[in-house]
């Protein structure tokens, strides 16, 4: 069962991606409603499958890196379907559904078993746990409006726009979106590490550092945003370059907290 | 029943012919009237808008109601129409594409399909319309309305005006908070200023070497004027810098421009080089935040759009082809019973 809900929701982002593909190369830029449903029944059917995984160990469903990776990418569709419908962003669906669904494969190929070590009683520990991937989830948004941003601060300067140009959103909303997603990750790591000290968790070394890095990291990026030091582009490239550092480094922070 | 479709437009006829024949709102209903009264007319609907005078009716005998037409109009302005005509099924063809922008001067403008509204509204209000023309009508928005979101034919700007429009819109989003100024108080910088205006810009800066010129634009476009020594001294508040100088060299260089930058803390700024010779260096186009577009750049863009509409336009007439097949089939469909009746009495 656990299995068919995770195939389904891949497919269902697959769907996602694949006519997002189909309606660019078409030269349809109109955001379309297939793109949103298909995105929340993904999200749906992730939900059931984190649900079921979530009741067969009895705690938060985040035991080994694929299971990491399949809550991050729910976490990225959900901040999404809630920004997306609020915002309405356009085409942001389109720069969101290949990013979950590529967390989504590498999820699925990786081995599905649960670290020894995982089963944890402790609710700040899953608090800490939960928390911080769903800060991630918040900062992945983020860096696919940096990306839109850049896309776009691109096709401005080029003083020749491809027919995109006319359906991406102002780059001024998209700078205002990063941050206000940066913010909220940001946030959300904080609590997650403060539950984390709650927790009376004991951390090795490297999880502890490269936790901090990444937290210092978007606290640099924040303060640069803030004071005018990172303005537009650069702030854009951070907000990318910083999550794709955090996906870089989630599988050594995963290998360093199953020993943890 | 036959639909008649009879009238001239820009591509008929000069602007100082068409505005002889121009109807205004408050003499349509008094037209309509004496359309009706035309031999065999049984509903019409006038649009008169600054690109066409047409006539839509139901008739039984087209060619009586187009002689009526005709005279009608001779008679208010004192000279012929030059007037085409369609009959069924290519007056069904000629509505659909009036109404989806296809047969306008700027192909896939939006503005006709709210003047074919409201023509059908007028002649509807004053009982002028029949089934057929309601049912024509109420047709031809659906197709205009499938015709906008199916094809790109209402894709991109095409003037200078609303290209800086769209891409002012493209970097702040509302331009409602945004602060313009003006260098050199030209009239291309006065229009390309209140396009801008028409989408909410409130507040705008004039300056020009002349300090009369620019308090008279000032004046004429709400803005306020400002002495062209001090232009720089503004810098850091403005959003949007349309510059239509005479200078003979560049005056916004990458130098000038540095160290006035770092005092809007990252806020981008949006050239708008309207000046022959240019007033902006290329370069400052590579100063982050800075959004340079020339005259050729922005008439490029509108091209770019006019080049995806024309190519949209086989896309539309397949789509509206579709539709007058539709239509007349429902034309067809009640007229049915009538041609058979008519047999049996014969």
């Amino acid at each position: 069962m656990e299995r068919i809900a995770l195939l389904t929701s891949t497919l269902f982002y697959l769907f996602s991606f694949g006519h997002t593909l189909y309606a660019l190369g078409a030269g349809r830029f109109r955001p379309g409603r297939f793109n949103f449903i298909a995105m929340a029944l993904g999200a749906i059917m992730q939900g059931w499958y984190l649900s079921l995984r979530g009741a067969a160990e009895h705690a938060c469903p985040i035991g080994n890196l694929s299971e990491t990776l399949i809550f991050l990418s729910w976490s990225i569709s959900l901040i999404y379907l809630v920004i997306g419908a609020t915002y309405r962003l356009s085409l942001m669906g389109a720069f969101t559904a290949p990013l979950v669904l590529l967390l989504q494969i590498v999820a699925l190929l990786l081995p599905n078993e649960v670290h020894a070590s995982f089963f944890r009683p402790n609710p700040w520990v899953e608090a800490h746990a939960a928390l911080s991937l769903v800060a991630f989830g918040a900062f992945g948004l983020a860096a696919v409006a940096g990306l839109m941003f850049l896309v776009q601060e691109g096709q401005l300067k080029s003083r020749r726009p491809a027919p995109i140009f006319h359906h991406l959103p102002p780059i001024n909303i998209l700078s205002e979106a990063t941050l206000r997603l940066l913010w909220v990750g940001f946030l959300l790591l904080t609590l997650s590490f403060a539950s984390g000290l709650l927790a009376h968790l004991a951390v090795a070394g490297g999880k502890f550092f490269f936790s901090i890095f990444i937290w210092l990291f978007y606290a640099a990026i924040l303060f640069g945003s803030k004071f005018g030091v990172l303005s537009g582009k650069r702030f854009a490239w951070a907000s990318s370059l910083a999550f794709l550092l955090a996906l870089i480094l989630l599988p050594v922070i995963e290998h360093l907290s199953g020993r943890s | 029943m036959n639909i008649l479709c009879a009238g001239l437009n820009h591509r008929t006829a000069h602007l100082d012919v068409r505005e002889r024949f121009a109807v205004h709102e408050n003499e349509m209903e008094g037209l309509l009237g004496r359309l009706r009264a035309i031999e065999g007319v049984s509903g019409a609907v006038m649009l008169s808008t600054c690109n066409r005078v047409e006539l839509y009716a139901s008739s039984l005998c087209p060619m009586r109601a187009l002689e009526g037409f005709r005279s009608i109009l001779a008679e208010r302005a004192g000279l012929e129409a030059p007037l085409y005509y369609h009959a069924t099924p290519q007056a069904v063809r000629h509505l659909f594409r009036v109404a989806s922008g296809l047969d306008s001067m700027v192909i896939g403008e939006t503005e006709i399909l709210g003047q074919v509204k409201k023509a059908y509204s007028v002649a509807a209000d004053a009982g002028a319309a029949t089934r057929p023309l309601h049912k024509l009508f109420q047709h031809a928005f659906r197709v205009a309305k499938s015709v906008r979101t199916e094809t790109q034919i209402t894709s991109g700007p095409t003037s200078i005006g609303s290209v800086a429009v769209e891409l002012a819109g493209k970097i702040f989003g509302s331009l409602e908070d945004r602060r313009v100024m003006i260098l050199g108080a030209g009239e291309i910088s006065e229009r390309t200023a209140r396009s801008l205006q028409s989408r909410g810009v409130r507040s705008v800066i004039v300056s020009n070497r002349t300090y009369e010129r620019a308090a008279q634009l000032a004046a004429e476009i709400g803005g306020m004027a400002l002495h062209f020594d001090h232009w720089e001294k503004s810098f850091a508040d403005i959003d949007i810098l349309i510059s239509s100088t005479n200078a003979p060299h560049a005056i916004l260089t990458p130098e000038k421009l540095a160290p006035l930058m770092k005092l809007r803390r990252g806020a981008p700024l949006f050239v708008i080089d309207l000046a022959v010779p240019r007033d902006a260096d290329p370069a400052i186009n590579e100063m982050e935040g800075v959004f340079l577009y020339d005259i050729d750049s922005l008439e490029q863009i509108a091209a770019q759009s006019l080049d995806i509409r024309r190519q949209e336009v086989v896309r539309c007439e397949s789509l509206i082809e579709q539709h007058v097949g539709g239509f007349i089939s429902w034309m067809r469909s009640i007229h049915a019973p009538e041609s058979h009746a008519s047999r049996r009495t014969a």
